[in-house]
């Protein structure tokens, strides 16, 4: 069991129930406080937008991957070692001149773990989930991405079994770069749909 | 890296233990993730603006509970055996877990 190590005041209401829950579970052999703490600090550590970065710099310089990664998004991202939970039905969609796609979870939270690490508590939120489906063009101005109004917005609604990253455009002018060097261009909300590089 | 914005992944690390445990729980007896993201999208409907993390460890709680009480449909898939399913069965008395949603 856990308790706050930053001091020492009793654990809070919800910190019992966890605690509760976790003895009960270890209790009978179904996970282990080993287990628990692994997979925190695979999330808080290892698995974030970096292995989407990689994907999506692979993918910019290598047309065959990316013809690839449109078709079979979780054997794609398998290549470069990436998978595992929510991550077995992924879909990636390109952006174009003419097309900008962006990604929400009306329900819940749906994300692709493997390339993006755990969602941001704004596209947890109600109101990016409600209003991304209902006006896409509004909300993508809010963050900061005009999308011109020749270019069509087509808004991904993660279902129950299929999670969805973008495929930015390449910018402008970065022919000459590394591969490695095209990482740091993506960023996670490029990847999610909410930022135009 | 995941927190070079920033951001956190977990506010708090009851959050990142109840995240693991469903997990952990879900892969343990052979479940299909639906099972926790139906209660997950249940618990969010039910209370809108609590916070996500508030919402998660209802829902599984709530599993937990569905569990105990031998909840049709909450079958393990033929690779981890059925069996595993059945160490919640006949322990109706743990409510004391349950107790309270905050």
């Amino acid at each position: 069991m856990t308790e706050p190590a930053h001091h020492h005041a009793p654990p809070s209401p919800i910190e019992q129930r966890v605690a509760a829950l976790e003895q009960l579970l270890t209790e009978k052999g179904l996970v282990t406080s080993e287990f628990i703490d692994g997979v925190v600090s695979l999330y808080e550590n290892d698995i974030g937008p970096l292995n989407g970065a990689k994907v999506v710099a692979r993918a910019w310089v290598d047309p065959d991957y990316r013809q690839r990664l449109l078709t079979d998004g979780t054997a794609a991202i398998a290549e470069l070692g990436f998978g595992g939970p929510e991550g077995g039905h992924l879909v990636v969609v390109d952006n174009t001149d003419t097309v900008h796609n962006v990604v929400v979870c009306t329900l819940c939270s749906c994300y692709p773990w493997p390339v993006l690490g755990l969602p941001p508590v704004w596209y947890k939120a109600p109101p990016y989930r409600a209003r991304m489906v209902r006006e896409p063009r509004a909300v993508l101005r809010e963050l900061g991405a005009e999308v011109p109004a020749d270019v069509e917005i087509r808004v991904w609604d993660s279902s129950a079994e299929v999670r969805y990253m973008v495929l930015p455009q390449r910018p402008a002018g970065t022919g000459d770069l590394t591969e490695d060097e095209l990482v740091g261009l993506v960023t996670r909300d490029a990847m999610i749909g909410v930022a135009r590089p | 890296m995941p927190r070079s914005n920033g951001e956190l992944v977990f506010d708090a690390p009851w959050q990142g233990r109840a995240f693991a445990m469903a997990i952990g729980l879900v892969d343990a007896l052979g479940l299909r993730w639906e099972e926790f993201r139906n209660r997950l999208v249940a618990e969010i409907d039910a209370a809108p603006d609590r916070p996500y993390y508030e919402s998660w460890l209802a829902a599984l709680e709530r599993l937990v509970a569905d569990l105990q009480r031998g909840h049709q449909g909450l079958r393990g898939t033929p690779a981890h055996g059925s069996g595993m399913v059945g160490r919640f069965e006949g322990t109706g008395g743990s409510e004391n877990c349950m107790s309270g949603r905050g």
